[in-house]
């Protein structure tokens, strides 16, 4: 059956009128559900970067487990001042956003966590590039804002097999006790070393065969991340 | 008006038509092994039964529901733009269930990734749209594209029973190979994750299929 070019129109307008409606009302209802996913894995995230067992921890718990553990969260910009108090406000906010505006604006976050024992550890979120698209993760200090507590990375779409593995336990567990500042108290960061770094290496820990370009990214994520926090380190050191 | 009702007599929800079409996509039409329709999700998704086992009710229902709305308005739909409808009802109901997905399994969606978006491209569903329910009445549409989103499920999680078990030596998340038989020396084989496991696999699956059906057998 041929129809008139009126009836295709106004078949079309209707037609793409009834799904932008139905797919709306889906998206606004199902939306609060899935914010709360994502609140939840940063959570696990964060709990992940200061060792804590959160894989037999039901999902409905983390909350409950984070605010057990994570005791202060605040916002600093980069002069090392502390900008931001309300734990709720720092934990929203995204990297990503941050790291578009000018440097002096950015507010970056530190949390702190007290555990199991009363060791304290504090928590530096990470963000930037791997070879396919964003890796992020969170690096946790011992409160000489030197020695590596923990750490927790992932990506979005390294390569499976290679890259992806940046958020397996072989390559995130050797970076404990790894120290970012030298004997002079010069800032060192953390290399990835391709073929394996040496065991007495204080600053380096071994990167991933087949995934150099991942690896890499990782290593200048935790440099430029750092570089930021500079000043506050600074500060709380001397403190 | 007895004569109306009889000669307007509706066939059984289930006449032996309606069951064939169920069941005709298990074995002799099955879209993954016979029709080589889907491959690529196939390959992609079938690494745990998990997000096997998802996908495939994911492609049941999208398959199922676009069956079921294209066919009752296929007398409306111009022929002119009739695959930019299919596509736009298709792609409606992919964006609900992967919202859906990301709001109730958001791990398991995490795992899929691009795949359910990807279900738009998938093949069987324009494939039954355009060959069967463009032709048919609304109810054996559904039944249609209900069985071939279940065949296309059925190779997938088995597919994903032997990438699992030989590959990370799991069945649904679960350890079934025992601690023992590694510390005998036993290893997972790393090749059964990647996805040119699932492509002999699959091919495997093809051949015992066409040993055991006559039908599938060209002369």
């Amino acid at each position: 059956m041929e129809h008139s070019n009126k009836y295709i129109f106004i078949y079309s307008i209707v037609m793409v009128v009834v799904i932008a409606v139905s797919l709306t009302v889906v998206a606004v209802q199902l939306k609060p559900a899935q914010e709360d996913n994502i609140r939840i894995e940063k959570m696990q995230n964060i709990l992940t970067s200061v060792n804590v067992p959160i894989a037999s921890v039901p999902k409905k718990q983390i909350i409950e487990v984070y605010h057990k553990y994570i005791t202060t969260a605040i916002g600093i910009n980069i002069n090392g001042d502390v900008v931001e108090q309300d734990a709720e406000k720092v934990f929203a906010i995204d990297l990503a956003n941050e790291f578009k505006k000018p440097a002096e604006k950015q507010i970056l976050p530190v949390f702190t966590a007290t555990l199991d024992g009363g060791d304290t550890a504090v928590i530096v979120p990470l963000r930037g590039k791997g070879l396919w698209g964003p890796v992020w993760g969170y690096i946790s200090f011992k409160t000489d804002y030197n020695t590596v507590f923990g750490t927790m990375f992932d990506h979005k779409g390294e390569t499976p097999g290679l890259g992806a593995e940046i958020n397996q336990p072989f390559f995130m567990n050797p970076f404990k006790g790894k120290t970012i500042f030298d004997q002079d108290g010069k800032f060192t960061s953390i290399q990835i070393v391709k073929g394996g770094a040496a065991d007495d290496n204080p600053h380096g820990v071994d990167a991933i065969s087949g995934g150099t370009i991942t690896s890499k990214g990782v290593e200048k994520m935790i440099f430029d991340n750092l570089t930021s926090y500079q000043a506050y380190i600074n500060k709380q050191k001397k403190k | 008006m007895s004569d109306i009702s009889k000669t307007k007599e509706r066939e059984p929800m289930f006449s032996a038509k309606v069951l064939k079409l169920l069941k005709n996509p298990f074995n002799l039409e099955n879209p993954i092994t016979v029709q080589v329709l889907g491959i690529c999700s196939a390959l992609a998704v079938t690494v745990q039964m998990k997000p096997a086992i998802v996908m495939a009710l994911s492609v049941t229902i999208v398959t199922a529901f676009s069956n079921l709305i294209i066919s009752s308005l296929r007398d409306t739909i111009p022929s002119r733009i009739r695959i930019i409808v299919q596509l736009v009802v298709v792609a409606a109901l992919v964006i609900i269930v992967d919202q859906v997905l990301k709001a109730y399994v958001y791990d398991v969606s995490k795992k899929l990734s691009v795949f359910v978006g990807l279900i738009i491209t998938n093949c069987i569903l324009m494939g039954r749209l355009e060959a069967y329910a463009m032709a048919n009445k609304p109810w054996p549409s559904f039944v249609d594209g209900f069985g071939n989103g279940l065949g296309y499920g059925l190779i997938l999680v088995i597919v994903a029973f032997f990438r699992e078990l030989l590959g990370s030596g799991k069945i649904y998340g679960f350890r079934v190979i025992p601690q023992a038989v590694y510390d005998s020396g036993y290893m997972d084989n790393g090749l059964m994750i990647l996805p040119p496991m699932a492509l002999i696999t699959i091919g495997v699956i093809i051949w015992v299929q066409r040993a055991r059906t006559p039908e599938l057998q060209e002369k």
